[in-house]
């Protein structure tokens, strides 16, 4: 190929749009972010409005904590229909089941998903507060500011994350769930820090950086207005990535006994709990870690769709099937142009 | 240089310093000592909380306690370790350590080997095939792995593989059906990463299912699984057949000299198979049977391919040299891993085994007596389900890692050059592209091992394993600062020295790097 033509469509696709419309047009047309969003937002809303939170009541007749009468074992009254290969489809009183006191499963369950994403909202607003604030100031004055702010990080990132929060987790000990979250969000912000770092140091050579401190602008205007918009795609894709590991986190030191604390209701918790009891009640430790993975598994998704949402490089590349008809159509119309043959995928 | 190194090892022990200062001050705040004590009834409450607080020293400052602690840990760097002790049981921290460090690093390098090797190899093949259907399901894998709750996992594995694993193995026979699935998934699996046009994969995809299948129904009718052995003939087979895949890789099977060393190296292997098992005989009966003696007669293997390989000679010498160690690796270990099958049988007939080899709880059989073959047999299946779930998380990391960075060195001008030089797609891949998307796994690495090591917490948990994840877990739930302590300077140790390798590796393999002192 001699002049590389530019994609036709690509130009006209995002001409005109902001970037944020871009972004958007671009996640809802990659499937596995779509996919996530949607699982998201279904097992939100299910968690939510099922038990109720905030002193509201859910719909569901259960609550995480009362414990009742046992019926048939505390088995699951949720079967799959006939074609499924169950009994028929049924949702029954206790759905996923009841613990060996009675309290309902899904309703236990239900709460500790919504423990799991409160805490993985205030895991992600908080690190990513901190790392873009840590990683603007030494990314932007380089210097002794760098230094200091980039050795604490180095302090932070000598043990696993999964140890300092345990010792954290042991300090917030029984003061619920938020300050965990808070106490996680202080220790998850040293990858994102470097990343805006990283990307400041890159930014404040560009023109225009020099064109706004000629125009007299602050240093804070110019991280606030000129640099940050230029970095957000590698905070709001690494949040998001942040988000999974939050949650992971959280559900781990549940399980160790350093996370949530009883009345609070952890997925984590519930796993560890009813791990000895999985010969005679295997369901009280499936659902909790389905729903573990689910939450973990969208989110995921959601990140590698923005990461692509975010990359200019990024540009949808057509099946091989689409590119054979388009190299037949372009042999019949113009005969007389060069036609090479498909190479190797890796070229 | 030599400043540069200095320099980075004195900033490590300002880091090392400072975090268990901020770490020793924060356990002391997170842990409470005197908990049982606050809701005891007993009539000396008060005499016991005063005695507790003396022997503790809580009620002198934070500070004055941590120096006395550091001046305890800095004699380890001179020999006179003491890390205190464990005021519940009055138990020296540095005797409760020495068999849970060696647990744990045993776990971690396990895991992290393993999970390189294949997370390396499926990184190169799906980025090599990018788009491809093998490449989405490589990702899609890589995701499930990277959500997955490692302590459920666990449980999992424990309850789940344990039992059906054994249950198969006291009565191993594998139903038709499940021969006919597997064939299918190695030869869809081998053909969609060789890729090719279809007649090529229709090859490709029955040739392999066409080996699957007949290795099967092998296993199946010589009760392959119960008394497992490799024996001369299949050692023979697949010693030139990685004699010829490691030449493919290294130089290509035009290089005849590499080739010919590579193949002399398989034949040697092939020709010692018998007079090594008279060796491990008597080895075992002059008492040198061990893991020294393993590891110097596969450092000998290696020392002397690599002089096949320079016998060999030629322009090239060098890349022959290669070749020959590199199939010497997996010909060392085909002898060695024979010798230890032909102990399976005993193994499992052995009274505290009974039959059910797989092991779920601790690193290995109490009371169980036999030689080294015994013994080995014993740590591998002990290490088996442990080691599967670290590897699981790992592995994914390390898939998109080596995908992305090899992606990106496939589209760089260099590899376009190489293309139009006309050289072959081994050589561009393996000698061009491969080398330099594996240089920044070097500073992937460390990271990754401070993860594992933060996994090992829950699959020592979960597993039973007394090492120093589990040592951290029950000491900060029991109140105990001496041991906490031990296993966050141990870790915090480990990860600067890591660091510091990756450092040097780093500017060693690439020469961009410039070490500015």
């Amino acid at each position: 190929m001699t002049t590389p033509e530019p994609v036709p469509g690509e130009g006209r696709e995002v001409e005109g749009l902001s970037q944020g419309q871009i972004v958007r047009r671009r996640l809802i047309r990659h499937r596995g972010a779509l996919a996530g969003l949607l699982t998201l937002t279904v097992v939100a809303v299910l968690a939510y409005t099922s038990v109720g939170t905030l002193g509201l009541p859910g719909w569901w007749k259960w609550d995480s904590f009362t414990p009742g009468d046992v019926h048939d074992g505390g088995s699951p009254t949720l079967s799959l229909p006939r074609w499924l290969g169950g009994r028929g489809f049924a949702i029954g009183d206790h759905p996923f089941g009841q613990d060996e006191i009675g309290r309902d499963a899904f309703a236990r369950t239900m709460k500790g998903t919504q423990t799991s994403l409160n805490v993985m909202v205030v895991v992600i607003v908080l690190a990513a507060l901190i790392g873009m604030g840590v990683g603007a100031l030494a990314g932007y004055f380089r210097g002794w500011v760098d230094q200091l702010l980039m050795r604490t990080t180095d302090l932070f990132i000598t043990f696993p994350v999964i140890v300092i929060g345990a010792v954290l987790g042991k300090l917030a000990g029984g003061a619920g769930a938020f300050w965990l979250a808070v106490a996680l969000g202080c220790i998850t912000w040293t990858a994102l820090a470097r990343l805006v770092r990283g990307e400041f140091l890159a930014l404040r050579e560009r023109e225009f950086v020099d064109a706004a401190k000629v125009a007299g602008a602050s240093s804070f205007r110019i991280m606030r207005k000129h640099l940050l918009p230029n970095a957000i795609g590698v905070v709001i894709v690494n949040t998001t990535l942040l988000a999974s590991t939050a949650v992971l986190l959280e559900t781990s030191l549940s399980f160790l006994g350093f996370g949530v604390q009883p009345p609070g209701v952890s997925l984590g918790t519930m796993i560890a709990e009813y791990q000895s009891a999985f010969s005679t009640r295997p369901w009280l430790f499936w659902w909790p870690g389905l729903f573990i993975v689910l939450v973990a598994l969208s989110v995921n998704f959601i990140g590698d769709g923005l990461r692509d949402a975010f990359d200019p490089r990024q540009r949808r590349v057509p099946s091989r099937r689409a590119m054979d008809r388009a190299a037949r159509q372009s042999v019949v119309t113009r005969p007389a142009a060069a036609h090479e043959p498909l190479d190797s995928p890796g070229a | 240089m030599i400043v540069f190194f200095v320099k980075r090892l004195l900033m490590s022990l300002v880091v090392v310093l400072v975090s268990t200062l901020v770490m020793y001050v924060v356990v002391d705040q997170a842990i409470d000592p005197l908990e049982d004590l606050r809701t005891s009834t007993a009539p000396n409450v008060e005499d016991q909380i005063a005695n507790r607080v003396a022997e503790l020293r809580l009620d002198e400052p934070v500070l004055m306690r941590y120096l006395s602690w550091l001046r305890g840990a800095s004699g380890c760097l001179y020999g006179s370790c003491d890390l205190g002790e464990n005021w519940r049981t009055n138990q020296q921290v540095t005797s409760l350590l020495s068999g849970a460090v060696v647990t744990t690093i045993q776990l971690v390098t396990a895991a992290t080997v393993l999970a390189i090797l294949l997370g390396v190899v499926v990184g190169i093949v799906s980025a090599l095939r990018q788009y491809s259907g093998l490449d989405y399901s490589v990702t899609l894998l890589s995701f499930l792995f990277f959500s997955l709750p490692v302590f459920w996992v666990a449980v999992l594995a424990k309850v789940f593989l344990a039992i059906d694993a054994n249950d198969f193995l006291a009565r191993p026979h594998i139903p038709p059906i499940v021969i006919v699935l597997m064939a299918l998934g190695v030869g869809v699996v081998v053909s969609s990463a060789l890729a090719g046009p279809a007649p090529a994969r229709l090859r490709n995809l029955l040739v392999p299912a066409a080996v699957t299948v007949g290795l099967l129904v092998y296993v199946n009718l010589t009760d392959w699984l119960t008394d497992p052995s490799i024996g001369i003939v299949m050692i023979a087979v697949s010693s030139v057949g990685s004699a010829l895949l490691m030449t493919a890789l290294s130089t290509g099977l035009r290089n005849r000299r590499a080739l010919l060393s590579a193949l002399t190296v398989a034949a040697v292997g092939v020709g010692l198979w018998w007079p090594m098992l008279y060796l491990w005989i008597h080895a075992s009966t002059a008492g040198l049977l061990g893991w020294p003696l393993v590891l110097t007669l596969f450092a000998l293997a290696l020392a002397v391919s690599a002089g096949i390989g320079c016998a060999w000679g030629g322009p090239d010498r060098a890349r022959s040299a290669r070749t020959a160690v590199l199939t010497a690796v997996p010909v060392s270990l085909m002898l060695f891993v024979d010798r230890l099958m032909r102990s399976w049988d005993l193994y499992t007939d052995n009274p505290v085994i009974k039959g059910r080899p797989i092991a779920t709880l601790g690193r290995a059989t109490p009371n169980l007596d036999g030689d080294f073959w015994i013994q080995t047999i014993d740590t591998f299946t002990h290490l088996l389900l442990p080691t599967v779930t670290l590897v699981l998380v790992s592995f994914a990391s390390y898939t998109r890692f080596t995908r992305s960075s090899m992606l990106e060195v496939m589209s760089q001008d260099y590899i376009r050059t190489a293309r139009s030089k006309g050289l072959n797609e081994r050589t561009v891949v393996m000698r061009h592209a491969f080398r330099n998307a594996l240089l920044p796994l070097a500073s992937i690495v460390p990271i990754d091992i401070i993860t594992l090591l933060g996994g090992a917490v829950l699959t020592e948990t979960v597993f039973g394993w007394f090492g120093m994840g589990q040592l951290f877990v029950t000491s900060l739930d029991g109140n105990q600062q001496d041991p906490v302590m031990a296993y966050i300077v141990i870790v915090g140790v480990l990860a600067v020295l890591a660091n510091i390798v990756s450092d040097l590796a780093y500017a060693a393999l690439d020469p961009r790097i410039r070490v500015s002192a």
